[in-house]
C-alpha cells in the first residue's frame, strides 16, 4: 500500500491548500492514521470543524467522500448492505421452467443482487475514498458493534456470500459530539483526536481565510471578543462556525471596528440562548449600561 | 526507547488512565513513524493512541512532561542555552540604553529583581515567547531556592517563585501600559479584551515556570519518582472535600457532559423497560378481529413512577462543595423526578426550591443559595439536630409515601443533640431515605461525626467522595 502522505508538514500544507487550518494535533493524527491504517475518532464540541476535516482530507487527497450519517435506529440494512428482494423474486419467476433449485439459490445470492450501503461501498470501492461516519454517538451501543469488523479488519462478512475485503484501505473518520461514552471496543480500534475550540491566533487565521475581504484588524477583534465570550460560564459557547457567521454579519453591516454597541446588537448570531446573550452583553459592557 | 515507553505506559496506568495492551502496541508502532525530535507531533502521536478520553488529557500531559521533558533542543536546562539568553539580554540592554542610558554589564545573573520585573513586563506586553521562557528559567533559578535532594513538592517552589514575581501587580501595570499606549481611556470592551489577553499571557508564563520547576525536579530525582509526586487524580476521582480551585473548575466542566449522559441513559432505560400489565379492554377490543378469540394479548404501556425528591443539604464550610455539586446534578436531571424540593441548613434550615424555579442557569441559582438562604440560627456552626427538628415541624407533613428524602452532609454535629428520631419518623412516612457522606468511610463516627446514629434509621448510607460515586448513586436512585 502506498502511503498518502510523506510527512506531517505535508498534511498540514495540504489541508491549508483546501482552506482548512490544522493545528499540530490534527495534522499529526491524520498522518499517523494513514501510516498505521487506523480510523480516527474525532471528538469535540459541536461546530469545531470535525465533519469539515473529513471533507477537507477527501478534497486534499482527491478521494471520494462516502458519508454515513448515524441516528438512533440505524441498522445493518442501512449501514452495511441489503439484499435486493424484488430483483431476487423476479429472477426466480423468470426462471420458472428450469428445475435446478440449487442453481437459482446460488444465483440469487450473488453480487448482482446486493445493494451496497455506505460501509460496503467504501470497502469495495476501487478508487480512493474517505469514509465519514458522522455522529457515531447517536447510535445505540449494540449498533456500534456493526462497525467493529470494518474498523479493525477493513472487511465485511456477508453470510450468503462470504467476506468482502477492502481492495484499498480507505481513510476512515468517525465523529462524535460526546453525548455518551463510546464503547471501549470502538475506542480501542481508533486513534483518538480531540478537537477543541481553536486558540485565538488560529481562530483569527480561520476567519481571515474563510471570510472574504475581512481586514486583519477586524479579524483580530472578532477572535479576541469570541475568546472572551468563551471564557464565560455559558450554556453553549460559540462555535467556530458561529464565529464565521458573526464575522460575515459584521462585514455585511459594513462595520470597520467593533465597539461595545455593535457587539451587543449582533450577539444573537454568536449565542443561541437568551440567558447566554444577556450574560455576555452584561459582561462585555460593564459600565456602558 | 522501548524501556522509556514501557515506563511511560506503566505510569499512565498508575495515574488511573485505562491503557489496554493493543493501545500500547499502537503507541509503539506510532512512534516509529514520528521522530522524537518533533516533540509536539510526538506528544500527539502518543496521545492519539493512548488517551481516549479528553478529560484525561491533562493527566497525560503531566506524565508526558515528566518523561520526555529533557528531550528536544529548546527544552534543555539553563546551562546549555546560555548563548541565546545572553544574546537576548544584550538586545534588551541596548533597548534600555536607548531608553534611559542605563544598563549594567554581565549576564542575566547580575540583574536586579526590579530589572527582571521590568523585562517581564516588556515580554508580556509584546507577547515575546522566547523571552518569556528565558525569564521563567531565570526566575525559577533565582527565586525558587531549589536544593538537590530536598523533599519538597513542586508546588512549594512554584509558590515561592510566584510570590517574588507579583504577577497580580503585573496585570495592573500591563493595563496601565496599554492605556498609555492608546493615550487616554479605553472603552469598557477594549479594557475587557486587553485584560483577557494579558491574563492568558500571564497564564502561559506561569505554565512555563511550572514546566521549568518540573524539569529541574526530574533532573534531580529521576522521572519515576517525580511522576509519583505529580500524580493528579482524574476529574472523576477528585475528592469534593479537598479539591483545589483549579480542580473545582475542572469538576464543574465535567459535570455538564456527565449530566447529559446520565439523562440520556436514564431516558433510554425508561423507554426500554419491561412491558406493563395486561390491558384487558384493549385485548378484548382486538379480539373482535379474530372472531372474539383473544388471540393477541395487549399490554399496558409501562409508566414507571417518577420519584418525588427532597434534598436536605448541609452547606457549612467543609461540605459546601459537595452539597453544591449534588444539587447541581439533581437539578440538571430534574425531569427524571416528578418533583424536586431542596432545603439547605447549617444550624437553621431554609427551603431553596424557589431559587431553582424559573431559571435555566443552575450555577446562578446555586450562587443565590449560598448568599441568600437563611441558614444561620445561633452561631453558624453545624447543628444537625436543630435543623432536623425545624425541618420536621415545618415540612414534615409534606413527606409522603412517594417521597425519597436525601440527606447530604458529614454529620459532624459539634456535639449537639442528634435528634435522630426525626430521621426515624421521616422514614416511616417516606418511600426511601438515604444519607450521602462526602467523607471517606474510615473517618465516619470519629470525633463529632454521628453518621452511624443517623444511618441506622435510613435505607442506606453512602460514601460519596467523588463524581464517580455520586454518578453511581444517582443512577441507582432513579
Amino acid at each position: 500500500m502506498v502511503p498518502r502522505f510523506t510527512s506531517v508538514q505535508q498534511v498540514r500544507d495540504g489541508l491549508r491548500g483546501v482552506n482548512y487550518l490544522a493545528d499540530d494535533g490534527i495534522a499529526g493524527v491524520a498522518f499517523l492514521a494513514d501510516r498505521l491504517a487506523k480510523p480516527i475518532l474525532v471528538e469535540g464540541p459541536a461546530g469545531t470543524g470535525k465533519t469539515q476535516l473529513a471533507k477537507s482530507i477527501a478534497d486534499m487527497t482527491g478521494a471520494r467522500l462516502i458519508r454515513l450519517q448515524c441516528y438512533e435506529g440505524l441498522d445493518e440494512s442501512k449501514a452495511l448492505y441489503e439484499w435486493n428482494y424484488k430483483k431476487q423474486l423476479l429472477r426466480i419467476q423468470a426462471d420458472k421452467k428450469s428445475d435446478g433449485w440449487s442453481e437459482i439459490h446460488d444465483d440469487i445470492f450473488s453480487r448482482e443482487f446486493l445493494l451496497t450501503r455506505p460501509l460496503l461501498e467504501a470497502i469495495s470501492a476501487p478508487d480512493p475514498v474517505v469514509l465519514l461516519i458522522d455522529e457515531v454517538d447517536r447510535v445505540e451501543v449494540e449498533t456500534e458493534a456493526l462497525l467493529l469488523e470494518i474498523l479493525s479488519e477493513y472487511q465485511i462478512s456477508i453470510p450468503e456470500l462470504g467476506t468482502v475485503t477492502a481492495t484499498q484501505i480507505p481513510m476512515v473518520l468517525l465523529t462524535s459530539n460526546n453525548t455518551r461514552e463510546l464503547s471501549e471496543a470502538l475506542k480501542r480500534r481508533c486513534l483518538y483526536l480531540h478537537v477543541d475550540y481553536p486558540s485565538m491566533e488560529r481562530e483569527k487565521e480561520i476567519v481571515l481565510t474563510k471570510v472574504e475581504g475581512i481586514t486583519e484588524n477586524l479579524a483580530d477583534q472578532v477572535a479576541r471578543i469570541v475568546r472572551s465570550i468563551r471564557q464565560l460560564d455559558l450554556k453553549k459557547a460559540p462555535s467556530v462556525s458561529e464565529t464565521l457567521d458573526w464575522a460575515r454579519t459584521i462585514m455585511l453591516l459594513n462595520i470597520e471596528t467593533i465597539d461595545a454597541q455593535v457587539a451587543k446588537d449582533s450577539l444573537h448570531v454568536l449565542l443561541k440562548y437568551q440567558t447566554d446573550i444577556a450574560k455576555a452583553a452584561k459582561e462585555l459592557s460593564v459600565d456602558l449600561v | 526507547m522501548l524501556d522509556l515507553l514501557a515506563g511511560f505506559v506503566v505510569e499512565l496506568r498508575n495515574a488511573g488512565l485505562p491503557v489496554s495492551l493493543t493501545e500500547n502496541l499502537d503507541a509503539m508502532q506510532a512512534v516509529q513513524h514520528i521522530p522524537i525530535e518533533d516533540r509536539e507531533a510526538f506528544k500527539y502521536a502518543l496521545g492519539a493512541t493512548l488517551v481516549k478520553n479528553s478529560s484525561h488529557w491533562r493527566s497525560f500531559e503531566t506524565v508526558f512532561e515528566v518523561y520526555f521533558s529533557m528531550r528536544g533542543p529548546e527544552y534543555k536546562l539553563v546551562e546549555g542555552s546560555e548563548d541565546e539568553l545572553e544574546r537576548m539580554w544584550r538586545e534588551m540592554q541596548e533597548q534600555m540604553k536607548e531608553g534611559d542610558g542605563r544598563g549594567s554589564s554581565g549576564g542575566m545573573d547580575a540583574l536586579t529583581p526590579e530589572e527582571i520585573a521590568q523585562m517581564l513586563l516588556q515580554a508580556l506586553l509584546n507577547g515575546d515567547q522566547a523571552l518569556m521562557r528565558a525569564l521563567a528559567k531565570q526566575s525559577v533559578q533565582r527565586f525558587a531556592g531549589m536544593e538537590p535532594g530536598r523533599p519538597v513538592g513542586g508546588t512549594y517552589y512554584l509558590y515561592r517563585t510566584l510570590r517574588n514575581l507579583d504577577l497580580e501587580g503585573m496585570l495592573q501595570k500591563l493595563m496601565e501600559a496599554s492605556r498609555q499606549e492608546v493615550g487616554g481611556e479605553l472603552t469598557a470592551l477594549e479594557e475587557r479584551l486587553e485584560k483577557d489577553e494579558y491574563e492568558s499571557r500571564i497564564d502561559q508564563f506561569k505554565k512555563e515556570i511550572e514546566a521549568e520547576i518540573r524539569r529541574r525536579l526530574v533532573a534531580d530525582r529521576g522521572a519515576e519518582a517525580m511522576a509519583k509526586t505529580l500524580r493528579k487524580p482524574l476529574p472523576e476521582d477528585v475528592e469534593f472535600m479537598h479539591a483545589s480551585r483549579d480542580e473545582m473548575q475542572a469538576l464543574k466542566k465535567s459535570l455538564y457532559p456527565l449530566t447529559r449522559k446520565l439523562a440520556a441513559r436514564l431516558a433510554r432505560k425508561r423507554r426500554h423497560g419491561r412491558k406493563g400489565p395486561l390491558d384487558f379492554r384493549n385485548t378484548v377490543r382486538h379480539s373482535l378481529s379474530y372472531g372474539g378469540t383473544p388471540a393477541e394479548p395487549k399490554f399496558k404501556y409501562p409508566r414507571p413512577a417518577k420519584p418525588e425528591l427532597m434534598v436536605v443539604a448541609d452547606i457549612s464550610g467543609s461540605v459546601a462543595a459537595f452539597a453544591r455539586f449534588t444539587l447541581m446534578l439533581v437539578y440538571a436531571i430534574q425531569n427524571q423526578f416528578s418533583k424536586v424540593r431542596s432545603f439547605v441548613f447549617i444550624d437553621g434550615i431554609d427551603e431553596v426550591t424557589d431559587f431553582f424555579k424559573g431559571t435555566e442557569d443552575i450555577s446562578e441559582a446555586i450562587h443565590r443559595v449560598n448568599t441568600e438562604a437563611d441558614v444561620v440560627w445561633v452561631d453558624g456552626h453545624s447543628d444537625y439536630g436543630h435543623a432536623f427538628e425545624v425541618f420536621w415541624e415545618k415540612y414534615g407533613k409534606d413527606v409522603g409515601p412517594k417521597t425519597t428524602v436525601l440527606f447530604l452532609g458529614d454529620a459532624r454535629n459539634n456535639y449537639h443533640a442528634s435528634q435522630a428520631w426525626v430521621i426515624k419518623e421521616i422514614r416511616q412516612k417516606a418511600r426511601q431515605v438515604y444519607w450521602l457522606n462526602p467523607e471517606p468511610r474510615s473517618y465516619w463516627n470519629t470525633g463529632d461525626s454521628i453518621v452511624g446514629e443517623y444511618g441506622t434509621h435510613t435505607d442506606g448510607t453512602y460514601e460519596c467522595r467523588n463524581l464517580r460515586q455520586l454518578e453511581a448513586f444517582v443512577e441507582k436512585l432513579v
